[in-house]
C-alpha cells in the first residue's frame, strides 16, 4: 500500500489535534455556516474570521503554508464567479473593451466577487484543518454523534478502508497500460500502422482501453466485496453495524464547544447588524 | 491531480445559504429513502457491497485517457453505477463518494455538500436511469441498447448535472444564469463525451466478462414508479427554475442594454426555441414556467408510453 499520500491526516501533538472530534466537527460546520451567512462586503468580519482560522492553524502546528497551499485547491472554481463583476448593476468602476464588446465592472459586482472568493477560501481552510488534524475513525465517530445514519457511517468506514486498496489497484492498472504503451496517441498510431489494431490509436480506442480498465476495476471490487462479506459473516456479522458507545464529552469539551459557538455567533451578529 | 476530474464540485461560499440548506434537506431525504430501499433489497450485504463499490468508483475516477494537447477524459461513474447496480444503490454509492471527497479532500464544500449530492448523486443517477431504461426498452433486449443507452446516459447525466450546478450558482447570485448555464453546459457537453466513451468501454468489458451483471440494473421493477416520480419532480424543478433564474434582471443584459444589442446577447439554452411561451398568460416568466412544465410532462408521458408498450410485449 503506497498511496498513503491520499490520507490528509498529519499527526502532531497540538491542542487542536487533542480536541474531541465531535467538537471539531460541529465547530467546523458552524464556522462554515457563519462564513456563509456573513453579508457581502462585511470586510471587518472577514478579517476577524480569517484571524480566527489563522490562530487555529498556528495552534494546530500543521504549518500555515501547508494549509494555505491546500486551500488553493478550490481556486479554479473562482472562474465561475468572475462574470458577476461585470454583470451586476451598480456604480461603474472601469471599462474593458474587447473588440466590439464593452465590459463595465461595477463596484457591487466586484464586492460580490471578492466576498465569494474570500468566503470560499475561509471555508476551505476550516475543512482542511479538520481533515488534517483528525484521524478518519474519529471523524466517523463524530458523524455518528451528530446523527448521520449508522449504516451510512458504516459504508463510509468500509469505503475508507478499501479506498487505498482500490486506488492501488487503479494505479497498477495504469502502470500496466503504460507498459503496454496503450496510453499515448503516438503508441496507438504505431499499433495501427503495424496492423495490430485496425482502428487503434484514435481517441475512441484510448477511451475504450480506459473503459476496459474501469470495468475491470469495478469487477474486481464487486468480487472483492463478496469475499469481504463472507469474511464478515464468518466473524459473526449480522447486518448490524456495531460500534463502541460514544464517551460523553468532558465539561472542558462542552466549555470549548459553547465558547466557540458563542464567538461565531458574536461575529455573525456583528456582521449582520453593521452590514446586513 | 486526483481531485475533481470534472469541475462540478461546488466549493463553500459559492452558494447562498438558503440554496445550500434547501438542497441539503432535499438530498438528506432522498438519501435516507434510498438507504431504506437498498437495505430492503440487499439486506446485510448492503454495507460491504456499497462501501467497496464506492471505493471502486473513487479509484475509477483516477483512470483517464489523453484526448489531445494535455487534456484528458475522465470517469465520473454515475451512469456506470446506475446501470450496474440500479438507481437506489447508485445513489448510495455516489453519496459515499461525494461525501468523502468533500470531507477528506475538500473537493466540494461541506455546506455545499447538499447541493453537490443533489447534482451528482440524485440528478446524475435519475437522468442515467431514465435514459438508460428508455433506450433499453427501445432496443428490446438487443445488445446495442446497453451501449447506446450507456453512452447517452453517461453523456446526459454529466450535462444535466452541470446545468443543475449552473442554475444553483445563478439562483445564489454568484454567476449570472445567461453566462453560467451555456458555459457550464457547453464545457460538460465535451466532458460528457469522454465520460460516455469510458462508460461504453467499461460496459463492453463487463458485457464480455460478466453478462449476468446486467440483470442487476434491470431487476428494479418495484422502485420504478418512485424513480419516475422523482425524475419528473427534478425535471419540473429545473423547468421552473431556469426561467426564474434568467428573468433575474442582472446578467449580460445590462451590458447588452448599454451597447444596444439586447436581442443578440440574449441566448440561454432554453430560448433557442422562439415563442416558447404559453398563450393567455401575460407574465412571461410564468408563461415560460407553464410551458416548461407542460413540455416536461409531455416528454415523460411519451417516455412512459414507450416503456409501457415495451413492457407489455414480452408478457403477451
Amino acid at each position: 500500500m503506497h498511496v498513503h499520500f491520499l490520507d490528509p491526516y498529519r499527526p502532531r501533538t497540538s491542542p487542536i489535534h487533542a480536541l474531541d472530534a465531535r467538537i471539531k466537527f460541529v465547530l467546523t460546520a458552524a464556522f462554515i455556516l457563519t462564513v456563509s451567512l456573513t453579508p457581502v462586503a462585511a470586510w471587518s468580519v472577514y478579517i476577524l474570521l480569517f484571524a480566527l482560522i489563522l490562530s487555529v492553524e498556528i495552534l494546530s502546528g500543521l504549518g500555515i503554508g501547508y494549509v494555505l497551499k491546500r486551500a488553493l485547491l478550490a481556486l479554479p472554481f473562482v472562474l465561475a464567479a468572475l462574470p458577476v463583476i461585470f454583470t451586476l448593476k451598480g456604480t461603474a468602476l472601469f471599462t474593458i473593451s474587447l473588440g466590439s464588446w464593452t465590459l463595465t465592472a461595477s463596484l457591487e459586482g466586484l464586492e460580490r466577487f471578492v466576498s465569494v472568493v474570500l468566503k470560499s477560501w475561509l471555508s476551505v481552510q476550516a475543512a482542511i484543518v479538520m481533515a488534517s488534524s483528525t484521524p478518519f475513525p474519529e471523524l466517523l465517530q463524530a458523524m455518528r454523534a451528530v446523527g448521520i445514519p449508522r449504516l451510512l457511517v458504516g459504508m463510509f468506514g468500509l469505503m475508507w478502508r478499501y479506498l487505498f486498496v482500490l486506488v492501488d489497484e487503479a494505479l497498477r492498472l495504469m502502470r500496466a497500460r503504460a507498459a503496454r504503451s496503450g496510453q499515448s496517441a503516438g503508441a496507438g498510431k504505431r499499433l495501427a500502422l503495424s496492423g495490430a489494431e485496425g482502428s487503434g490509436g484514435s481517441v475512441a480506442w484510448r477511451a475504450r482501453v480506459a473503459g476496459g480498465m474501469a470495468g475491470n476495476l469495478f469487477l474486481r471490487a464487486f468480487e472483492r466485496s463478496d469475499r469481504i462479506y463472507v469474511a464478515m459473516l464468518s466473524r459473526g456479522y449480522d447486518g448490524e453495524v456495531r460500534t463502541l458507545p460514544l464517551v460523553p464529552l468532558t465539561s472542558r469539551g462542552w466549555l470549548t464547544l459553547a465558547a466557540g459557538l458563542f464567538l461565531l455567533l458574536l461575529l455573525l451578529l456583528f456582521g449582520i447588524l453593521f452590514w446586513g | 491531480m486526483l481531485y475533481s476530474p470534472v469541475p462540478m464540485h461546488i466549493p463553500d461560499g459559492f452558494l447562498s445559504t438558503l440554496v445550500a440548506v434547501v438542497l441539503w434537506v432535499v438530498s438528506a431525504i432522498a438519501v435516507a429513502y434510498a438507504l431504506r430501499r437498498v437495505g430492503k433489497d440487499l439486506g446485510e450485504r448492503q454495507v460491504p457491497l456499497m462501501g467497496v463499490l464506492a471505493a471502486a468508483i473513487f479509484a475509477g475516477q483516477m483512470l483517464n485517457f489523453s484526448v489531445t494537447g494535455g487534456t484528458s477524459g475522465h470517469l465520473v461513474g454515475a451512469a456506470l453505477a446506475t446501470i450496474l447496480l440500479g438507481p437506489w444503490a447508485a445513489v448510495i454509492v455516489l453519496t459515499s463518494v461525494v461525501s468523502i471527497q468533500a470531507l477528506i479532500f475538500q473537493d466540494g464544500g461541506l455546506l455545499a455538500l447538499g447541493a453537490n449530492l443533489f447534482n451528482m448523486a440524485l440528478v446524475g443517477v435519475t437522468v442515467s436511469y431514465f435514459v438508460y431504461t428508455s433506450l433499453q426498452k427501445l432496443a428490446r433486449g438487443r445488445s446495442w441498447g446497453i451501449f447506446a443507452g450507456g453512452f447517452a446516459a453517461a453523456w446526459l447525466s454529466v450535462v444535466v448535472a452541470s446545468l443543475a450546478c449552473a442554475l444553483e450558482l445563478a439562483i445564489s447570485g454568484t454567476s449570472p444564469a445567461n453566462i453560467s448555464v451555456p458555459a457550464m453546459g457547453g464545457i460538460h457537453m465535451l466532458i460528457g463525451i469522454g465520460e460516455g466513451l469510458i462508460t461504453v468501454g467499461a460496459l463492453a468489458f463487463l458485457y464480455a466478462a460478466r453478462r449476468d451483471l446486467f440483470r442487476v440494473g434491470e431487476a428494479t421493477p418495484k422502485g420504478g414508479a418512485a424513480v419516475w416520480t422523482f425524475g419528473l419532480g427534478i425535471a419540473i424543478l429545473l423547468a421552473v427554475l431556469s426561467p426564474l433564474a434568467s428573468a433575474h434582471p442582472d446578467g449580460l443584459e445590462w451590458v447588452a442594454e448599454q451597447k444596444g444589442f439586447l436581442d443578440i446577447a440574449r441566448g440561454p439554452l432554453y430560448e433557442i426555441i422562439p415563442d416558447y411561451t404559453f398563450p393567455g398568460i401575460s407574465n412571461t416568466a410564468l408563461a415560460t414556467i407553464v410551458a416548461g412544465i407542460l413540455g416536461t410532462l409531455l416528454v415523460f408521458g411519451v417516455a412512459l408510453a414507450v416503456a409501457f408498450i415495451r413492457r407489455k410485449r414480452p408478457t403477451t
